[in-house]
Order: structure tokens, then C-alpha cells, then sequence
């Protein structure tokens, strides 16, 4: 027995590739994680130089005439920018949240083996995963006959709900609780709120983490909503923001308090290239720093996903 | 006897419990978004056979404009683009399916065989970075490149003693930009995927297999490869079920809408979307619904066909 372990460790040693391939494929592997991590360094870099060495020679993947200037600029002027992250940051909890539970309680109530309406529900949930009403059928619905144009709930409620998640939900629930857990607190006369709310969902935290984490980051990267649904530039999220930025890099300055200077003064003198990619960091950079530590519960919904339900 | 056996049993089916009645409360919510969101658009879709205004009420529209026929569908049809634009949605599909595929099971593959563990650790970290980065960021790194006067490409070019490109002008780079930028957004994702199934294969195959011999190669055509095969297939299905799909971030963002690059990057999402905007609801719910029913239709039939050559494999 204390042989085993040795012998397999010495097996995985004799088994490795030779480290002239292994000096390869590490070769290969940094250069393609260099290049995946380049655009961030790229953004950055941008956001930080001089706006005048830039009007001069150009952008640059590194930084050469180092300025904060863009990020002053956005603090003093920025109303646009504040009430745009304002928007990004409560679409953003507001979504996750509610999609959690729309989620979730779909996901458990048919993940129960005796309940009359499952096969029905199943069916709810799949058909959509095969077929759907089109980006035009939906446009109309939803701006003509739910109102949502122009409204924040048009950035959170079409995106609460996908049947990916609720069919990686309904699998992770009918793998991980055991029938006996349901059935006691059913005896013991907890009603089904009770015992979803008090009993499944706490010992559920992988797949809360999960799903909460899939739609966090598809609300806070979401721009296509905005782009259909939102004209008035006070529901702004950032992505939409940067969006307008991009076409048209003076948008900043509309909408800036100007301090005892006209119009033209103000989009003279705004740092209007690096501005833009100060915007993109704000974006990029809580997602860069937040996913390292999250990405495993991303493998785990991507493996839970994969497994057939 | 055996009446009352059914009689039983038929009670048994239609026996109402209180729970039951709890956990449809329950799902309710859910229930009203899906009628919302996802059922009243498929019968939303009768726009696409109608003389469609936009106007008032979205219902007495619908009710009240008249009925067309296929009249939209032979706009669709006979519009020069059309063959341009589904040239270009499935051809790229088509290209993205396969190395889609093809790349991350490499890449996966060569990842595992790193000897260190730890720096496997950080490069696929580091590779999983563009995925969760938008295409609105996305297209402002690409115009930090792209860019004719200020760009990246253009001083590297600069300082090779090359002429300018005037990117967004020049349709013949853009297949290539546009497969690159998909596969660098994506292959972190899918290694991540087919390298979760590589560490959960058991260890005791590839001891057998050393012991018998076998070199690394061997090993990863008869163990690995064998192993990956029903993700792959999942994969498969899950893209090709979505053929007629496109990532419409990808052809419009990335591209800045810029018409010189009309017929190497309008697919039918971006067409779709700019009659929507245009307000030409007719030819793009046309388009709509053909791209609805035509992904049912092959999602099924991949379904089906994996389905002949290998039960075990399908999907649904």
C-alpha cells in the first residue's frame, strides 16, 4: 500500500513529455497569454498618456508621456460618467439578483420528481432553447406592448432569465439534494417556500455562485439592450456610453457641467482619446480584477452545464 | 378488483397536493417571464406575413394591418444581398465551428501536459481574460489598432518603412481579422471546458497505458481524444444548432458599421438589426423568422443525426 503512491509519482515523472517539448508548448503558451492580456494593457496605456502626444504620434501599447489628465477630466466633469456607472452598477445588482431567483426557483421546482406541473414546465423551459420569436417580434413586444422603451427595466428583465441556467439549476438541485432532505422538512410541516428558502438555497451556494456570477458579468458587459431600448442618454449605462464615445468622442462634453466656459472652449481643451479609454477602464478593470477569483465557480457552471441533465 | 385498482390509480394522477400548489406559486414569476419574453415574441412573429405599421398598440397593429402573405419573404429573397449575407453568416459559422473546435482541443490538450501545474494556472487564466471583456471594449481596442492616422498597426507599418492601411476601408483583411478576434475571445472559454473533462479522466487509464507502453501520442489518440468525445459532440451540436447566428457584436461593433466592409461583414444579424432601425419592419421580421425556423430545423436535425450514429451522444 505505501508503495502505491511512490511508484505513481514516479510513473508520472517517467510519463512527462521531454523538456525540449515542454519548453515549447510553454513557449506557445506565453505568447498567447501575452496577446490575450495585450488589449487591457492597451486601454490602459491609452488612458494614461499625454493627450497631446497622442494627437502627435499616435496611440501606444505602452505608456510613454505618462497624464492622469483624462481621469481629472472624468472627475471634475463627469456627471455623464457618474450617472452612466450609477446605471452600470444598479442594472447590474438589481438583474443578478432577481435573475437568481427567477433562476433558481424554476430550476428547483422542476428538479421535483413528484410535481404535477413538471413535464409542463420542462417543456417552457426547453422550447425556448430551440426556438425563439427573433430580434424583431421581440423589439415590438417589448417596447409596444410592455412599455419598456426607455425604461431601466429594459437594460434587467429580458436578460433575467436563460434556460441554460435554469436547466444547469434544475441538474445541480436533482444531483446534490438528497429526496429524504425534502421530504423531512415536508413532515416536519415546512411548506415549500419554507424549505426552498430556508433548506435548498443555503446549502446551494455553488450554484447561486454560478448563476449570480454568469449574469453579474452579462449585465455589467451588456451593451445591446442599451443600444435598442435606451435614447436618452441619462439611462446611459457605460458600455452605452463608451458606445457613443466611440462614434463621437465630443459626447462627454454635451453633457458636462461647463464650469464658465463654452461649448467649444470645453471640447478643446477635454482630453477627448485618452477620455474614451479612461471609460473602457472603468469598465475592464473591476471585471479584470474580479474574474481570477471567481473563475473557478465559472468552471464549475461551465462542467455542470456539460453534463447532460 | 382491477376496477378499483384504476380507480386508485387514475386518483392518484389527478390528486392535487397543497405542495403542489406551493411550487407552482413558486414558479410563477418565472412562468410570467417566459409567457413575456420568450412566447408572446414566437407569436409576435405573424409580423413577419403582415403589412407591419409602427403605431399605437402593439396588438391592434398587429390585428389591424393586413395580411401579405410571402410578399416579405420575396423581398428578402430577391434583394441583392441576400446571397451575399448568407454566404457570409454561414460561411464564417462554418470556420468558427471548426477551429472553434479544432484549436481549444489543442490547446486544452497541450495545457495539460505542461509540467508545471501552477504556470498552466496562470495561462489559462490570462487566456480566459478576453471573454469577459465586451465588444464595445473590444472595438475600441480595434480602433487603438486599426486606426489610420493614430494606430498601432499603421506606426508598426510606419516604421518598416510601409504605407498606411486604411483599415476600416479595405474589406479584403477583415475575414481574417474577424475569424482571429473570434477565435482569441473564445478559446479560453472552450479550453477551460474540454480541460475540466481532461482532469476528471481517470489516471489509472493512462498507468495502464504506460505500462503497456505507450507514448504520449498514443495515449492522447486512444484515451483523451476517446474521452472528449461527447463534449465535443455537445459542443457540435450547441454550434451548429446556431448556424444561422451570428455574433452581432463581432460583425458590427468591431467593424464600426463601416459600408466598404458591407459585403464581407453583414450577416444576418446586422441585417436584421439595421432594417429594424431603419424601420423596415417587414424584410427584417422576414429575415427573423427565417432565422428562427431555419436554426430550429438544424438544431433538431444535428440532434437526430448524432443521435443515429451514436445515442449516447445526443443532446436532447
Amino acid at each position: 500500500m505505501a508503495k502505491t503512491p511512490t511508484y505513481q509519482s514516479g510513473l508520472e515523472k517517467f510519463n512527462r513529455t521531454s523538456n525540449g517539448i515542454n519548453a515549447l508548448f510553454t513557449l506557445i503558451f506565453i505568447l498567447m497569454a501575452i496577446a490575450c492580456v495585450v488589449p487591457v494593457i492597451v486601454v490602459l496605456s491609452i488612458s494614461l498618456t499625454d493627450e497631446s502626444y497622442i494627437r502627435e504620434t499616435g496611440y501606444s501599447i505602452l505608456p510613454t508621456a505618462l497624464s492622469a489628465d483624462a481621469y481629472a477630466y472624468i472627475a471634475k466633469q463627469g456627471t455623464m460618467i457618474l450617472r452612466a456607472l450609477g446605471v452600470s452598477l444598479l442594472v447590474t445588482v438589481v438583474g443578478t439578483v432577481l435573475g437568481v431567483l427567477l433562476t433558481t426557483t424554476m430550476g428547483y421546482v422542476i428538479s421535483r420528481p413528484g410535481y404535477k406541473l413538471k413535464n409542463f414546465l420542462t417543456w417552457v423551459v426547453f422550447i425556448p432553447m430551440v426556438f425563439n420569436g427573433g430580434l424583431v417580434s421581440s423589439y415590438f413586444i417589448n417596447t409596444n406592448f410592455l412599455g419598456l422603451k426607455n425604461s431601466v427595466w429594459a437594460l434587467i428583465l429580458p436578460l433575467a432569465v436563460s434556460s441554460f441556467n435554469v436547466i444547469i439549476c434544475k441538474t445541480f438541485f436533482r444531483s446534490t439534494i438528497p429526496d429524504g432532505l425534502t421530504e423531512s422538512a415536508e413532515i416536519d410541516g415546512a411548506s415549500q417556500f419554507r424549505t426552498f428558502f430556508s433548506i435548498i438555497l443555503p446549502i446551494s451556494l455553488p450554484v447561486l455562485a454560478t448563476i449570480g456570477l454568469f449574469l453579474c458579468f452579462g449585465y455589467w458587459n451588456d451593451w445591446f439592450q442599451s443600444m435598442l431600448y435606451i435614447d436618452n442618454q441619462n439611462l446611459y449605462s457605460l458600455q452605452a456610453l463608451l458606445n457613443s464615445l466611440m462614434s463621437n468622442a465630443d459626447a462627454l462634453a454635451r453633457n458636462s457641467i461647463s464650469m464658465g466656459i463654452s461649448f467649444a472652449e470645453l471640447v478643446a481643451t477635454m482630453p477627448k482619446e485618452s477620455a474614451r479609454m479612461a471609460v473602457a477602464i472603468l469598465i475592464v478593470l473591476p471585471v479584470a480584477c474580479a474574474y481570477p477569483f471567481f473563475q473557478r465557480y465559472f468552471i464549475t457552471g461551465l462542467t455542470i452545464g456539460a453534463v447532460k441533465g | 378488483m382491477s376496477t378499483k385498482l384504476e380507480r386508485s390509480k387514475s386518483r392518484k394522477r389527478i390528486h392535487w397536493r397543497k405542495q403542489d400548489s406551493e411550487l407552482t406559486l413558486l414558479a410563477l414569476p418565472t412562468l410570467i417571464w417566459y409567457i413575456l419574453f420568450s412566447f408572446l415574441p414566437m407569436f409576435g412573429m405573424v409580423i413577419a406575413f403582415k403589412n407591419f405599421k409602427i403605431s399605437g398598440n402593439f396588438i391592434s397593429n398587429v390585428l389591424n394591418s393586413s395580411w401579405v402573405g410571402f410578399k416579405n419573404f420575396e423581398f428578402l429573397f430577391k434583394s441583392n444581398d441576400a446571397w451575399i449575407i448568407l454566404r457570409n453568416t454561414i460561411g464564417y459559422n462554418i470556420i468558427f465551428i471548426i477551429l472553434g473546435i479544432v484549436l481549444p482541443v489543442m490547446f486544452a490538450i497541450m495545457i495539460s501536459l505542461l509540467h508545471s501545474r501552477k504556470a498552466s494556472k496562470v495561462y489559462q487564466t490570462m487566456m480566459f481574460l478576453p471573454y469577459f471583456l465586451s465588444w464595445v471594449v473590444v472595438s475600441a481596442v480595434g480602433w487603438a489598432f486599426f486606426s489610420f492616422d493614430k494606430g498601432i498597426l499603421n506606426q508598426f507599418l510606419a516604421s518598416l518603412g510601409h504605407d498606411a492601411v486604411n483599415w476600416y476601408m479595405e474589406p479584403q483583411y477583415w475575414p481574417y481579422i474577424l475569424i482571429f478576434l473570434n477565435i482569441w475571445k473564445s478559446i479560453g472559454y472552450g479550453m477551460i471546458i474540454y480541460l475540466a473533462t481532461i482532469t476528471g479522466i481517470d489516471s489509472t487509464y493512462y498507468e495502464a497505458a504506460v505500462i503497456d507502453g505507450a507514448s504520449i501520442w498514443q495515449q492522447t489518440r486512444f484515451i483523451t481524444l476517446p474521452m472528449l468525445k461527447l463534449v465535443i459532440v455537445m459542443m457540435f451540436i450547441l454550434s451548429v444548432g446556431r448556424i444561422f447566428y451570428t455574433d452581432f457584436g463581432l460583425f458590427y461593433q468591431v467593424t464600426r458599421d463601416s459600408n466598404s466592409l458591407y459585403n464581407v461583414a453583414t450577416t444576418v444579424d446586422v441585417l436584421v438589426y439595421k432594417q429594424l432601425k431603419t424601420a423596415t419592419v417587414g424584410m427584417a421580421s422576414a429575415a427573423a423568422f427565417v432565422q428562427s425556423m431555419l436554426g430550429c430545423i438544424t438544431i433538431l436535425s444535428a440532434n437526430w443525426i448524432v443521435k443515429k450514429i451514436d445515442s449516447d451522444s445526443a443532446m436532447i
